[in-house]
């Protein structure tokens, strides 16, 4: 199908990226190229031909997509932002999603606005997936921490496991830290005399 | 002394470029904080994001190429958000760097090359010898549209019978990126800020042909870039922004501070590089502060400005000229810094192509250029 849009997404995190496509091809829209590796951008975007770049705040190659506005001998069809004087509150959003949408200049922006929420949409899901994950990394982290710290509470001062746990909360409360603050102290300690 | 919790918080974005400098001063040596300012600096990765963040809100000010004010209040490629430019953060500091094979070529056509008229003839005559040979076009590098990196380059090329847009490939890659892009053979060149030329050479990638301040008019190559109303609205911490930067500026022109200087900005919160590299270039034709480095005036703003409409980046017309000349805002130093003596105007270099600027008549100007784009 001729008509279909082609869309590239230029992305370095694989998962996100997956999100993303996961969901145009959701909502119909196939035709999805990838990039994550982003060499020699201008010649490969220029290849490729697409009709729609989506790309991540994180990446500088946003200004590479910043020079395919002109018209060049490369760039046959020159691509342009999707913002006119009225879109602020949607600058205003895919900022905050951290992604940015390109458009080839002519195609109509009733075509593009569905793309655009749901890039938008995904990325925003894809902050609070990272925001969780990180979370759970923090807090297995810190029970990691405690266990290692409880181990040596109770070989050091003879008490069980209940006591040395006792030990770090009391600890934490008196000097207003986290428990896992106090036992990171309590296995540097360790680490350093033994 | 003001407690920080008095303290008027200022948002800027900068880039990792040695000319963040002064931003950076004013907020580790205290200037700002001196002045009331809690200045907070963000890093961020591209000019678009700048432009984008300082659009909607989110950076109060940003350390902008010279061009990016002018490109804003026109509204070229993006909305038109009437944005100026009251100081100039960082004049010169820039470099044209080719690849060993590209200086081999320039070098065996017996010019020379430490001129930078006689180096872009050379230019002239590999480009020539390629297009007889049925080479592909040689590619150069350089950082955004609306860059001096990107004017320099064309206006370089030019004044050496070089067509940019037809002769040569010119492509916008990230600072960054620029050396590895060189060392990969995607590009034979490229005009970029420090520290990137003294990297490439540094590291045998490449060799650094000509500075860009030995043609290029003194004018700023950064500024600190704001939108109009943000100005209108807070007069006085605007004031108060001016006067700790120009402190700072004072602070990081002197030769003393550098290594102190080179210290702090080569920390992953700014250029996240070996500091070496940055003592170098501050030890190179960047200035912040002495012969008026920080005067952002109408003329440099038209000069720019002719460059656009050289280059076929927007239509020439009078009243976009008028729009131009209101944007670089030397109006708002006046009772701020101390005034620009007559002396400090550093002589600019005569034009490479015989062609002088005429801030005054800048259609008869780009009449008089050879090589240019204006068909748009």
């Amino acid at each position: 199908m001729t008509d279909e849009i082609k869309i590239l997404v230029i992305d370095e995190n694989p998962v996100r990226a997956a999100i993303l496509k996961e969901g145009l091809s959701d909502a119909g829209l196939l035709r999805v190229e990838w990039i994550a590796d982003t060499s020699n951008l201008y010649m490969r975007i220029s290849a490729l031909d697409p009709d729609v770049v989506l790309i991540d705040l994180e990446s500088p190659n946003r200004d590479v997509l910043e020079q395919m506005f002109q018209v060049s001998r490369e760039v046959r069809r020159p691509i342009a932002m999707f913002v006119d004087q009225s879109d602020s509150a949607m600058i205003t959003a895919s900022v905050d999603a951290g992604v940015s949408a390109y458009i080839v200049d002519g195609l109509k922006k009733e075509r593009i606005k569905p793309i655009l929420d749901m890039t938008i949409s995904r990325f925003n899901a894809f902050s609070r997936l990272q925001r969780e994950l990180d979370d759970t990394k923090t807090k297995l982290e810190e029970r990691i921490i405690i266990d290692r710290a409880k181990g040596i509470l109770m070989k050091q001062k003879c008490i069980g496991e209940d006591e040395a746990y006792t030990l770090l909360r009391r600890n934490a409360m008196n000097q207003k830290k986290k428990i896992a603050e106090v036992a990171a102290s309590v296995v540097m300690a360790a680490d350093l005399l033994s | 002394m003001t407690s920080p919790e008095n303290l008027t918080v200022v948002r800027a974005g900068f880039i990792a470029l040695v000319d963040c400098a002064v931003l950076v001063a004013a907020r580790e040596l205290g200037f700002a904080q001196a002045h009331g300012l809690d200045l907070h600096l963000t890093k961020e990765v591209s000019w678009a994001n700048i432009r984008d963040r300082v659009n909607i809100g989110q950076f109060d000010v940003a350390h902008m190429l010279a061009g990016m004010p002018i490109a804003q209040s026109l509204g070229i490629n993006h909305i038109k958000i009437p944005t100026i430019a009251p100081l100039a953060l960082g004049v010169g500091g820039n470099a044209i760097t080719v690849s060993h094979a590209l200086y081999q070529a320039l070098q065996d056509t017996g010019r020379d090359l430490s001129q930078p008229l006689t180096a872009a003839r050379a230019l002239g005559q590999v480009v020539a010898a390629r297009q007889a040979q049925g080479q592909e076009p040689l590619s150069f590098g350089q950082v955004f549209p609306f860059s001096c990196h990107n004017y320099q380059l064309r206006y370089w090329m030019a004044a050496g019978g070089v067509d940019p847009e037809r002769d040569v490939r010119l492509v916008v890659i990230p600072p960054p990126y620029m050396v590895n892009s060189l060392k990969a053979g995607q590009v034979d060149g490229f005009c970029v800020g420090e520290p990137w030329n003294i990297q490439a050479a540094a590291e045998g990638v490449g060799v650094i042909l000509t500075h860009t301040s030995a043609f290029w008019p003194s004018g700023p190559e950064k500024v600190l870039g704001l939108q109009q109303r943000w100005a209108e609205a807070h007069p006085q911490t605007l004031k108060a922004l001016l006067q700790a930067l120009d402190e700072a500026a004072q602070w990081v022109d002197d030769p003393d501070h550098h290594a102190q200087l080179a210290h702090i900005l080569a920390q992953p919160a700014y250029l996240d590089v070996v500091e070496s590299l940055v003592l170098s270039a501050l030890e190179g034709d960047l200035k912040f502060h002495r012969d008026g480095a920080e005067w952002a005036e109408c003329e440099d703003a038209l000069w720019l400005y002719a460059q656009m409409v050289r280059w076929g980046q927007t239509p020439p017309s009078a009243q976009a000229e008028q729009a131009v000349c209101r944007t670089f805002r030397p109006d708002l130093l006046v009772d701020v810094i101390a005034p620009r003596a007559a002396h400090e105007a550093s002589p600019s270099p005569l034009p490479l192509d015989g062609i002088t600027f005429d801030a005054t008549d800048v259609t008869g100007y780009i009449a008089q250029l050879a090589i240019k784009n204006c068909s748009k």
